[in-house]
């Protein structure tokens, strides 16, 4: 890529510049300054912590940002290594291939709380699941089901993202394998290389930069949604997200600035990402 | 290449078989217990199947004064207009960001990403009180000003892709041609890129049509978007509307994703702006 200066480059860019940073950019920064309990338009003019003390004393908030860690890196995880599995398989040629990468696709497009709804109905205690083990003969009532949505272990919601997420680094994953051909493979295969071999050493490198990025979009998002958790979860401990918009519209005034103040430790973890993500990303464009 | 060649006539061995099976199943299975539910009449443990089928929760949500449809009306609305806006901003930014060397842009990239990495919730959050000074708040102009968010970086990434593979020297043809810079704009730049600009704002359009929280805390319930709708229904136990909700909400993404497959050459354009 050939980099040309621009005499009115500055024309471009600031459209976008202006609805991201007063937009992006003001939202984090106000929401900073609330967390601070700094309002001047309210007459708040001395910052303080009050109100990370607040949650940091509360037990809620690091029971949350616990489930809330535990429920992104687990799907995260789940999801990257059995999209690398499953794109070994599709980058194949064979029968009915376009329907599962219409699938594929069509799935990515799919709003995530019908993903909800859709595991709501298949694994809740009388949804469809419980009736086919009661069918087989598994279980007798609907209690003999096991948890799995509103759950402590937050199944329902890991299974959910499950569902959303390896169609998206899946398809990552074999675009990369697609831009580099079969080339490299077929080098290892003359040279000897049996299939584990070629995975390790040939289509796993070739892979990972791709899916690391699309992972650290991943953990982001699951770290942050709201609707998923807000279906699918039990009441306490809730996502990050939930509790956070449960302080925000709490009838106690006072506990917005607890809202911000969650609201900004999401924000801090998801800055860390970014750096990982651009990193990344830079990497991935120089090699 | 010959082994290369030589791997479809094979066929897949059955393990890899079972896995495709597996991951079909996996795929379709959500889907289905919406889609029996939106004509089911009264489905009730332990029936595997509804005792009687009807059609009530479709009359219900296509009926002519259907909240439904009213809302499936703003929806499309609000992501259109966010679509639009998310081209007309992101596209020169795309190309800024594709072609041209600039001072901070660094910087500039940093601002792009951070929006699909930090939650919507978190910055709506900062914002809400703003929008309710500025009377943005509660009403369809306020929603769609955040959804830029999400979808901007979006629509800049994609431009800033199909510009950094783009030629200028038919620009500079045009140009000592005599063409003006609106000249070059129209007949030589938006041809050439215009495919970008249409999987730029489709994608822009998906990412706003699945906003849920920004929704929920700009438009205050006052705008009713379909996941509003849907998430209201889906936790009242109104399993048969919800279901019909579910399968209306993902009729436009499958038409683009029909779209895109058949204009768009698929995979290749779709890998790199897909919403998580």
């Amino acid at each position: 890529m050939r980099l040309r200066e621009h005499p009115r480059v500055f024309l471009l860019l600031a459209p976008a510049l202006l609805v991201l940073g007063l937009l992006f950019g003001g939202g984090v920064l106000l929401g900073l300054a609330r967390s601070f309990g700094y309002m001047p338009l309210l007459g708040l003019t001395e910052p303080n912590l009050d109100a990370y003390r607040a949650i940091f004393a509360d037990g809620h908030f690091l029971r949350s940002l616990g489930l809330t860690f535990y429920i992104a890196f687990v799907s995260t995880v789940i999801s990257a290594v059995l999209a690398v599995g499953i794109v070994l398989i599709l980058r194949q040629t064979f029968l009915g291939k376009r329907a599962i990468l219409f699938l594929f696709q069509l799935n990515i497009t799919i709003p995530h709380l019908v993903g909800a709804v859709g595991i709501l109905y298949l694994f809740s205690q009388s949804g469809a699941l419980a009736r086919l083990a009661r069918e087989l003969g598994m279980i007798a009532q609907p209690a003999d089901f096991p948890i799995l949505v509103f759950d402590a272990a937050a199944i329902g919601i890991i299974l959910q993202y499950v569902w959303k997420e390896i169609p998206f680094i899946g398809i990552v994953a074999l675009a990369t394998l697609q831009a580099v051909g079969e080339d490299y493979e077929a080098v290892a295969r003359s040279l000897g290389a049996n299939s584990w071999q070629r995975f390790r050493y040939v289509l796993l490198p070739l892979m990972l930069p791709g899916v690391a990025v699309a992972s650290v979009v991943v953990f982001a998002f699951t770290f942050g949604a709201y609707e998923i958790p807000a279906l699918l979860g039990q009441h306490h401990p809730a996502a990050l997200p939930v509790l956070a918009y449960r302080l925000y519209t709490d009838v106690d005034l006072a506990a917005r600035p607890q809202a911000m103040a969650l609201a900004m430790v999401i924000t801090l973890l998801c800055a860390a990402l970014i750096a990982m993500h651009l990193r990344l990303l830079r990497r991935n464009l120089r090699s | 290449m010959a082994t290369v060649l030589s791997a479809p006539q094979r066929g897949l061995p059955w393990f890899q078989r079972l896995c495709l099976g597996l991951l079909l199943l996996w795929l379709l299975l959500p889907l289905v217990p919406p889609l029996v539910w939106s004509f089911a009449k009264g489905w009730y443990y332990p029936q595997l199947l509804p005792a009687s089928w009807s059609l009530d929760a479709w009359r219900y949500v296509l009926a002519p004064h259907s909240q439904v449809l009213a809302s499936f009306a703003s929806s499309l609305l609000c992501s259109g207009t966010v679509a639009f806006l998310a081209a007309l901003i992101g596209v020169p930014a795309g190309r800024a960001l594709g072609m041209c060397s600039f001072r901070g842009r660094g910087w500039f990239e940093m601002l792009v990403i951070a929006p699909t990495i930090v939650p919507g919730l978190a910055v709506a959050l900062g914002l809400h009180i703003i929008f309710i000074r500025l009377g943005l708040a509660n009403s369809l102009a306020g929603v769609i000003i955040v959804h830029l968010i999400p979808t901007l970086p979006y629509m800049i990434l994609v431009m800033a892709g199909v510009f950094a593979n783009y030629d200028p020297r038919y620009e500079e043809q045009a140009r000592s041609l005599g063409a003006n810079s609106w000249e070059v704009w129209r007949h030589v730049i938006l041809p050439a890129v215009y495919p970008g600009i249409i999987v730029g704002a489709l994608f822009a359009f998906i990412v706003s049509w699945s906003q849920y929280v920004m929704t929920l805390l700009i438009g205050g319930g006052k705008v009713v978007s379909v996941p509003l709708l849907l998430f209201n229904f889906a936790s009242a136990g109104r399993n048969d509307i919800a279901g019909a909700i579910c399968m209306l909400y993902i009729i436009p993404g499958a038409l683009i994703v029909l779209a895109s497959a058949r204009y768009l050459k698929g995979v290749g354009v779709m890998s790199n702006l897909s919403n998580p």
